[in-house]
């Protein structure tokens, strides 16, 4: 792993070496991030710290969802959360006792998955015509449209339940055991229940990455690289720059949308103020903090920004005042990320962006 | 007859509110003109204002009366939130978005961020150090513009919804001129065109920005000294949501262009209103991002945006 972030880091010997797939495999880095959860399993601390490494993978799983849409395709997304609330209230308006449905949740993971990749497809369209910072206010807008619609649609027909959100949602069940209802004892050794919810969504955070790894070499994942670096180029390369941006946001809102089902079934309830914008800004300073396009960065990230809050709980009230104050000193001080590298199209921008020639203007 | 009363009626709101958007519209504009950037810590500046003006006004007003003149109490006011928020705009820059122009465009993103938080909860630990909670303020606007309205064919216009829509259209006149009369008007356009050409023919670039900065952060001041005086409510979180309206009224009337934000501001501010009364209050902000997005998908590049040639 640290072979691999040296490499990275040192880049390609030719840009034009960037594109082609590596011959690195991607079972190594899942392999990794699969032996850390299962010693965290064996090592069994505290109920308090599996419910923060459960967050840490809903959060990575939907930072590296993001990443791809940011890192590796280049569209800023500050919508992100909708799709994860998509998921989430997806699940919970079809699994719950409001409307008297239970799907069970080995159907509504795919179903929420596709639901969320619906939006993202909606989200995409306009995408298609727009550019840059246009193209971030048009996924704000769409974050917002869907937290406006999650807190209002209890009026004129109850649907979302409104500002009280849902509660009671199903548990997910294999076989007759339902993940999460008791702790399971095999003689010494235990899992509670936040333990088997743990597990759960560690074996998505492992899919989405593993997923990740290969979409980025794929051709697919060329593509959207290539697009990032120039749509122009791209282009006339050959590439569907259509079906590169379609698809970019198909996964990431996918990934997010499988995570919002997960994360529903494990909290048992949802509520529309945990998808405002602050969480999209959340899972992007995730993306960012840890390094743009790097799948152990988006992970990196997530733990950070999932631990400092945790940490500086003693702080109560100035916790907020140091975690803005970390990310501008983080950004002064690593400005490509924690575990960022050089991408070729940073190298080629050779002069500060904010230098390069540019024909809009004040008028 | 009581639709077109009650549409007049809105407009009336509408034209205040967006008067404001427009406003904080502007110095998201100019800054992403000068640097393509967008400053996400703009509202929290707007924010900072508000709570410069109420200070100000309770000093003013307070034991003894200093100061009991309205018109002089609004220019103080007026004064010293936009001087507070124009140093602070500057500040920022200097402290954290300067030093991260060579990195990659999302960098200067989380740092804005980052600042937003800082404004944001400095302001609520201010207010619990010397307030004892950090619950919204409620601001002693009658001190300043005496309560009332004008009753013009049975349309209300209340005396600070006139104040506010004034005094904004003042301000965004005098910063047209400064934009297309003067030096520093000609250098920042310079700037935003080519800021590189625009250094290689002696342009102080740094300098332009920090101007930039001051500017656009003084109108977000004056903006939020108007919000105090006509919502007559401020909190430490205000900032967020005026922001994002703002951000979406630059967008809508094509982010880097001065006269786009002040049409989307007003557009937006409008639509608000009358969506608030003729659909539902709570699906008032919807309403906006709606229409943003639809204005987005038919002309990309804003309302007054033109659509710029893609050169390789």
């Amino acid at each position: 792993m640290n072979l691999d972030i040296a490499a990275a880091r040192r880049g390609p010997a030719h840009p034009s070496q960037a594109f082609l797939p590596t011959k690195r495999s991607s079972w190594g880095p899942v392999g990794v991030l699969g032996i850390i959860c299962l010693a965290l399993i064996v090592v069994s601390p505290s109920d308090y710290m599996f419910r923060i490494a459960t967050q840490v993978m809903v959060y990575s799983a939907l930072a590296m969802g993001l990443n791809v849409v940011v890192g590796l395709a280049g569209l800023l997304d500050l919508g992100f959360i909708a799709f994860f609330g998509v998921g989430a209230y997806g699940y919970a308006l079809l699994a719950s006792d409001l409307h008297g449905i239970h799907i069970s949740f080995w159907l509504m993971l795919p179903v929420g998955m596709l639901l969320a990749a619906l939006l993202g497809i909606l989200v995409g369209l306009p995408a298609l015509r727009t550019h840059g910072d246009y193209l971030a206010i048009v996924t704000l807008g769409f974050g917002e449209i869907v937290s406006v619609l999650l807190v209002n649609l209890d009026r004129p027909v109850n649907i979302t339940n409104g500002p009280q959100g849902v509660l009671g949602i199903d548990l997910p069940s294999v076989a007759g055991f339902q993940i999460g209802a008791d702790d399971v004892f095999f003689g010494g050794f235990g899992l509670t229940t936040t333990m088997q919810f743990f597990m759960l969504t560690a074996l998505y955070c492992l899919g989405v990455m593993f997923a990740c790894l290969r979409l980025r070499n794929a051709r697919v994942g060329r593509a959207w690289r290539a697009m990032r670096e120039s749509e122009a180029a791209a282009n006339a390369c050959g590439i569907s720059v259509v079906r590169a941006k379609l698809s970019a946001f198909v996964f990431g809102a996918a990934v997010a949308g499988g995570a919002g089902v997960i994360t529903a079934a494990w909290y048992g309830s949802v509520f529309p103020d945990s998808f405002l914008f602050s969480e999209s800004i959340k899972v992007l300073a995730m993306v960012v903090l840890g390094g743009i396009g790097s799948v152990w960065g988006a992970i990196a990230g997530a733990l950070v920004l999932v631990l400092m809050p945790e940490l500086l709980r003693e702080f109560d009230q100035y916790r907020l005042l140091i975690f803005g104050l970390v990310l501008v000193l983080a950004m002064r001080l690593r400005p490509q990320g924690l575990l960022g590298s050089r991408s070729p199209g940073a190298s080629r921008r050779r002069l500060p962006a904010w230098l390069a020639s540019r024909r809009k203007g004040v008028r | 007859m009581d639709v077109l009363h009650s549409l007049s009626q809105q407009v009336v709101y509408g034209l205040a509110l967006g008067s404001v958007y427009a406003m904080i519209a502007l110095g998201y504009s100019m800054v992403y003109g000068v640097l393509e950037f967008i400053n996400f810590s703009h509202g929290e500046v707007f924010m900072v204002g508000a709570f410069v003006s109420l200070l100000t006004l309770t000093a003013l007003t307070g034991v003894g009366g200093l100061l009991t003149f309205g018109p002089l109490l609004l220019l103080v006011m007026l004064l010293l939130a936009m001087l507070a928020s124009g140093v602070l705009g500057v500040a920022v820059e200097r402290f954290a978005y300067r030093p991260l122009r060579k990195s990659s465009r999302l960098a200067p993103l989380i740092s804005a961020i980052g600042v937003s938080l800082v404004l944001q909860n400095v302001v609520m630990l201010l207010q619990v150090r010397f307030q004892g909670d950090s619950r919204p303020q409620s601001v002693p606007a009658a001190e300043v513009v005496p309560i009332g309205q004008w009753d013009v064919f049975g349309v209300r216009i209340s005396y600070t919804a006139a104040l506010v829509f004034g005094v904004s259209i003042v301000l965004m006149l005098a910063l047209s001129a400064l934009v297309s009369r003067s030096t520093l008007g000609r250098s920042m356009r310079a700037t935003a065109q080519d800021a590189e050409v625009a250094g290689l023919m002696g342009i102080n670039v740094s300098g332009v920005v920090t101007r930039t900065f001051f500017i656009g952060s003084a109108l977000a001041g004056a903006a939020g000294c108007l919000v105090a005086l006509y919502y007559t409510q401020i909190d430490y979180a205000m900032g967020f949501s005026a922001g994002i309206k703002a951000f979406t009224a630059a967008v809508l009337g094509g982010i880097g262009s001065i006269r786009g934000a002040m049409a989307g501001g007003l557009v937006l501010g409008l639509t608000e209103a009358l969506a608030a009364t003729f659909l539902s209050a709570a699906y008032k902000d919807l309403i906006a991002f709606v229409l943003l997005v639809a204005v987005l998908a038919l002309r990309p590049a804003g309302l007054f945006g033109r659509k710029v040639l893609e050169r390789v």
